[in-house]
């Protein structure tokens, strides 16, 4: 139940996918890795309905016994009087209550309940469409007195051997200024060259008016070469839109389906976590890629710490040297990791 | 036809930057290639006024690989569109003025036609659905006579209620569920646009076209009922 709701809670999953064409938005998770961590270390199906916590989380006292866990922002939250840690199984009895304040880094948490939010589906998923009052809890964000209630989760037996097999996670730590890659298009070509390689030296500041539909950013303007009215046509999560004075907006989880601003680029998927944690006054940096960079990338996790983007040259030598270094140094981390050494 | 990457899990195909039946038809004839062809890979198709943004997934295929298969698939297409057009022409009751057109009176004024007019010239077009967006079941319709065109309201309402049919400036269509809005309000059509409850949630498809059809305050009250009931499907006409 529901005491103090937060800045802004709603349930979300992966979002609601299959139904763009007919205006459907997706909504769904901002921060995406943040989301499918929460379920995976709870043991939950990988979709499950998760709560997103905005700035300033909410204190709920449990109606029974599960398990929780909490990724994302660090909101310093507290189960009864006990610090309650992130990325971690804690369990949770009937009557115990759950506390959080303000995010002392990053912007939205995430809360996973054992059994996953339980919440009609609406059209694929139980995300919440704040804008169109669909989906999620009556399509809403939670106010006080609300009673969430949660699915049925796994088998004990598979509940316990989950909690020997998975092993605490390391917790993120987000950055007030990000860097995240870009793939140039589809309206690149209504910006000069010169305006695109500015967009890309430059650095830009989240403005307080950004929400869940967008990341609004103020600084160098974009200058177009014929203004940047288009006729409409569809968006994507990481759509970045210059308006009419030409400032940037990323699109996120609640965009619209189409729109008629002109698009410079697309932030790759695998850095929206990074636009999904920032807040007002933090900073972004664009880095211009190309898509069969960004596709290597995508299948390539492990590969995405590099700070310069890769040469296409060194990747098509086949089974080089760099290449068979790149697999060793991949081995070497994970080893760290599993045994849960520092970093 | 130009492709473009939109990141690395989208790419779309875009026909130029206009609206006009042409474009729109090259978009919504690529997208029922795509569909044939079942090509492992594509998730979704989007298609607007001017462009398809196809959402696929790049274990499966590379912005490369996909681009190639679009083009193939476009090329072929096109051989189609002048060959089979079926005219797709779905009927929407709608009670115009009164309460349920609460602007329709105004419009006389700056219209310079009365409002049965005005009526006439509405129901009297089939407006092409070039895509949906903005909310569920929302449709950009073409094809609105110019002499009903009115300007947005200067302030606009603060809660349009579901159903309101009404024209902005160019252009007219139906808000699917309430929202606020600033278009001048001719009508209402008792016909869900959007359903969550229902087996298809959203009515229309880009692609076919709609027609009003005027209907007395009864036959509103009559329709309004069935579609509580489940009952009422909308009369389609297949040209």
């Amino acid at each position: 139940m529901v005491e103090m709701p937060g800045v802004l809670t709603t349930v979300q999953d992966q979002g609601r996918y299959g139904y763009m064409e007919y205006g459907v938005r997706t909504a769904g998770a901002m921060d995406m890795d943040s989301f499918l961590a929460a379920n995976r270390i709870v043991g939950n199906p990988e979709h499950a309905a998760v709560l997103e916590m905005t700035l300033m989380g909410m204190t709920a006292v449990f109606d029974g016994d599960g398990v929780i866990v909490l990724t994302g922002a660090d909101m310093k939250a507290r189960l009864d009087d006990m610090p309650a840690e992130r990325y971690v199984r804690i369990p949770v009895r009937s009557g115990q209550r759950l506390s959080m304040g303000m995010a002392q880094n990053g912007c939205r948490a995430y809360l996973a309940v054992s059994g996953g939010i339980d919440v009609p589906s609406v059209m694929g998923s139980r995300s919440t469409d704040v804008k169109c009052c669909l989906g999620g809890f009556q399509g809403r964000a939670l106010k006080a007195g609300d009673v969430l209630e949660t699915g049925k989760p796994e088998t004990r037996e598979h509940a316990e051997t989950e909690t020997a097999r998975i092993p605490k996670e390391r917790p993120v730590k987000y950055e007030h200024s990000v860097e995240v890659r870009v793939v140039e298009g589809p309206q690149a070509d209504w910006f000069s060259g010169e305006a695109r390689d500015q967009f890309f030296r430059e650095s830009y500041t989240v403005s307080a008016e950004s929400d869940r539909m967008g990341i609004r950013l103020n600084g160098a303007p974009v200058e177009s070469l014929h203004g940047t009215d288009i006729v409409s046509d569809g968006i994507a999560f990481g759509s970045i839109q210059i308006t009419k004075s030409g400032m940037p907006i990323v699109m996120m989880a609640d965009h619209q389906t189409t729109g008629g601003y002109a698009k410079i680029g697309t932030v790759c998927s695998f850095d929206l976590p990074k636009l999904a944690q920032l807040r007002p006054e933090d900073r972004v940096k664009f880095c211009r890629i190309s898509v069969e960079e960004a596709q290597y990338l995508y299948l390539h996790p492990e590969e995405r710490r590099r700070s310069k983007p890769l040469a296409l040259t060194m990747r098509t030598a086949g089974s080089s040297e760099a290449g068979e270094r790149r697999r060793y140094r991949f081995q070497k981390y994970n080893y760290y990791y599993r045994h849960g050494g520092g970093r | 036809m130009k492709i473009y990457p939109v990141g690395e899990m989208s790419l779309s195909v875009d026909f130029g930057n206009v609206i006009s039946e042409e474009v729109n038809d090259q978009v919504m004839c690529l997208q029922q290639s795509l569909q044939k062809a079942c090509i492992p890979g594509i998730l979704e198709l989007l298609p607007t006024y001017r462009a398809l943004l196809v959402r696929y997934d790049p274990a499966q295929l590379t912005y490369e690989q996909l681009s190639g298969r679009i083009e193939k698939a476009g090329a072929e297409g096109n051989r189609e569109i002048s060959t089979t057009k079926e005219k797709l022409v779905r009927l929407i009751p709608c009670c115009y003025g009164g309460a349920y057109g609460e602007d329709l009176k105004g419009m006389e004024a700056l219209t310079g036609l009365s409002e049965k007019e005005i009526i006439s010239i509405h129901s009297g077009t089939d407006y092409k659905i070039y895509m949906l967006g903005f909310l569920p079941g929302f449709v950009y319709l073409g094809g609105m006579d110019e002499r009903i065109a009115a300007p947005r309201l200067d302030v606009p309402r603060v809660a349009i209620p579901a159903g309101s049919v009404g024209i902005g400036g160019s252009q007219t269509g139906v808000y699917p569920i309430a929202s606020p809005g600033g278009w001048r309000l001719i009508g209402s059509t008792p016909v869900k646009f959007y359903d969550p409850a229902a087996e298809k949630p959203i009515l229309c498809s880009a692609g076919e076209y709609i027609r009003f059809l005027p209907v007395s305050e009864q036959e509103y009250r009559d329709i309004e009922e069935d579609v509580r009931r489940g009952t009422y499907q909308t009369e389609v006409i297949r040209e």
